[in-house]
């Protein structure tokens, strides 16, 4: 079976002044699956991750993202998918249940089924008493799981999660990765990156970027057996640091 | 369309949640109002007179006391030398110096002509314009009083003149609380919209929320005009409470529509916040804002015509007032409440307001950039 293609870049280029952020990737990302972009601080990942979103212009190259120009209608792009970024970007003067009505009501969901979907959804989360608590008392944990349920709340294509478990303890990073897999499962495909290693072993596919290029892309057992390294830590440091092997 | 409920319905949520800043919205103007109306006047209820008569007759002493009786003017000083009067106008302890030169009684006497001398102190232009206006009316009184004497003595009709009447149309007493407070009204009305709609957006960018707005598919005219619907409403409650409080403390007119003049300040909001919006979008911080912000206002203020009537400015200065939104409201205001004016007689104003509101919030949109 052909798998279906949500995401395909070829030859993005994003140069900011003589500064090339994204050297010519090519990549593309398959419906249902769970891609890993991982890379070294400055690598370019979020660059990537902000054009893919409409967030920023490309300078040249094509990219479709849910069957969109990423240039010319980065506002279809917008209806199409979650995001959630680096910086935790809830209100945090709003209750929890206020971020869920905001957002659901930005994506043209109604107001019943907004208060239903809210209502599961902290049910699932286990959040029930934080519902009227306002996001700046959260501990982090919570706000980044709640942030990741409010950027699938209107059920995109695709959602873009940049360092989602970014200073989050082990448990609720184990936590957030059931979250994202049952996401996955559910037909959401799921963008992430990260600079956890064992994290990048629960990707479907991973791609490996360094200063603006994509230097490898494959399963994590593919890449394993190319570098003949015994974890994708392995793979990335030989990768990163040619010059140590 | 829904969508911007969702959004407006947000901006008052987190107005009012900084409990500081829903409070200071209502109780700021009411400071304002309270503080600058009776505050802000040219009025000028007693000038500090020096008097340097070298003359000392009974025609001297008589414009003296003339000058004395009146209302306006204290003597806090007389003397004989020039030079000691002039070092007290010079140390600003006086306003004013009349000077009588020796022979004034004398020709009074044989009907010569004689001239006084008055010096006003002009650090303050207009204050020192004024109290020579009223000095002069004083010396012209007693002016009258010696014609009226001599020619009284000598047994003929008294000299024939033209008596000038005259009358303060639309504020007959010349309170200048009537004048200031439509113009302190459309300035409150100005400033809190103007900041906190300006710094709303730019703290958003500051914390980073803006970036989740953005790449939802938000309309951008959806949420430059959910900023702006809540200072609106706010605008105009703070109108009502400042209009309240002039009719109930300073007792101001309400001669023409009061619907009218919500109108009026409703348009002149939106033109206000659109501007506001449209510099947050250069600036990055809320520092940034407020500087440049603080700049505009100032200018947008002192350029309005509140103080200093706009026909006086330079021909330059007036062709930016063009495009100076407070002008319009000022003269709206003043208009409105003193003369009881119709939408007919502002028409001209409400036209170049809305023009002026439609610009500014359409460069506002224009500006705010979803994608980088």
């Amino acid at each position: 079976m052909i798998p279906n293609t949500v995401i395909s870049v070829h030859n993005l280029v994003k140069r900011f002044g003589n500064f090339i952020a994204n050297d010519h990737l090519n990549f593309e990302v398959y419906e249902g699956e769970i891609f890993g972009f991982l890379g070294t601080n400055g690598a370019g990942k979020t660059t990537a991750i902000r054009i893919l979103s409409g967030l920023s212009e490309p300078t040249s190259g094509e990219v479709l993202v849910a069957g969109f120009n990423a240039r010319k209608q980065p506002e279809k792009i917008k209806k199409s998918i979650g995001y959630m970024c680096q910086k935790f970007s809830l209100y945090e003067d709003l209750t929890v249940r206020e971020n869920i009505m905001l957002y659901g009501g930005i994506y043209g969901m109604r107001k019943k089924e907004i208060r239903a979907r809210t209502n599961s959804l902290l049910a699932k989360l286990h959040f029930e008493e934080y519902g009227d608590r306002l996001i700046s008392s959260l501990p982090l944990g919570l706000r980044q799981k709640l942030a990741f349920s409010v950027a699938v709340l209107h059920e995109p294509r695709i959602v873009f999660l940049d360092e989602p478990t970014g200073g989050v303890d082990p448990i609720t990073r184990r936590q957030f990765w059931e979250m994202i897999y049952e996401t996955a499962a559910g037909g959401i495909t799921v963008f992430v990156t990260t600079h956890y290693m064992d994290e990048a072993e629960y990707c479907d596919r991973i791609s490996i970027m360094s200063e603006g290029r994509i230097v490898a892309l494959d399963t994590p057992a593919g890449l394993k057996k190319q570098y003949h390294a015994d974890s994708v830590e392995e793979v990335f440091i030989k990768i990163a640091r040619p010059g140590k092997n | 369309m829904r969508t911007i409920f969702y959004l407006i319905r947000k901006e008052f949520l987190q107005i009012f949640r900084d409990k500081f800043i829903g409070r200071a919205i209502f109780a700021i103007p009411i400071v304002q109002m309270l503080v600058l109306v009776p505050a802000v006047t040219f009025e000028i209820k007693s000038l500090n007179l020096c008097i340097v008569d070298r003359d000392l007759t009974t025609e001297s002493r008589k414009l003296v006391n003339q000058v004395v009786g009146s209302t306006f003017f204290r003597v806090i000083f007389t003397t004989f030398s020039e030079e000691e009067a002039n070092d007290l106008l010079s140390r600003d302890k006086c306003d004013l110096i009349l000077q009588i030169p020796s022979g004034f009684g004398k020709d009074i006497g044989k009907g010569n002509p004689v001239k006084v001398f008055v010096s006003a102190n002009a650090i303050n232009a207009s204050n020192a314009q004024l109290s020579w206006a009223y000095l002069n009316g004083v010396i012209g009184d007693y002016n009258m009083d010696i014609i009226a004497e001599n020619t009284g003595n000598q047994g003929l009709v008294t000299v024939p003149q033209i008596q000038v009447t005259n009358r303060y149309w639309y504020n007959e007493m010349l309170n200048y609380k009537y004048y200031m407070l439509p113009g302190i009204l459309g300035i409150l009305v100005l400033a809190i919209g103007f900041l906190l709609a300006g710094l709303n957006l730019v703290k958003e960018k500051e914390s980073g929320t803006i970036e989740q707005i953005n790449v939802t598919p938000v309309k951008k005219y959806h949420f430059i005009i959910a900023k702006m619907v809540p200072f609106l409403v706010i605008g105009l409650v703070d109108l009502a409470l400042g209009l309240t409080l002039g009719k109930l403390v300073f007792g101001v007119p309400f001669e023409g529509n009061i619907a009218l003049l919500f109108l009026c300040s409703a348009i002149f909001l939106v033109a206000v916040l659109g501007f506001a919006l449209f510099l947050s979008t250069f600036s990055g911080t809320q520092q940034q804002f407020m500087f440049t912000a603080f700049f505009f206002m100032i200018i947008f203020i002192l350029m309005s015509g509140i103080f200093t009537p706009l026909e006086s400015m330079p021909v330059w200065a007036q062709t930016i007032d063009l495009v100076n939104p407070v002008v319009y409201v000022m003269r709206i205001n003043r208009m409105v409440l003193l003369k009881g004016s119709t939408f007919h007689d502002i028409s001209r104003e409400i036209v170049a307001l809305t023009v002026i509101a439609i610009a500014f919030t359409a460069l506002a949109i224009n500006r705010y950039r979803k994608t980088a």
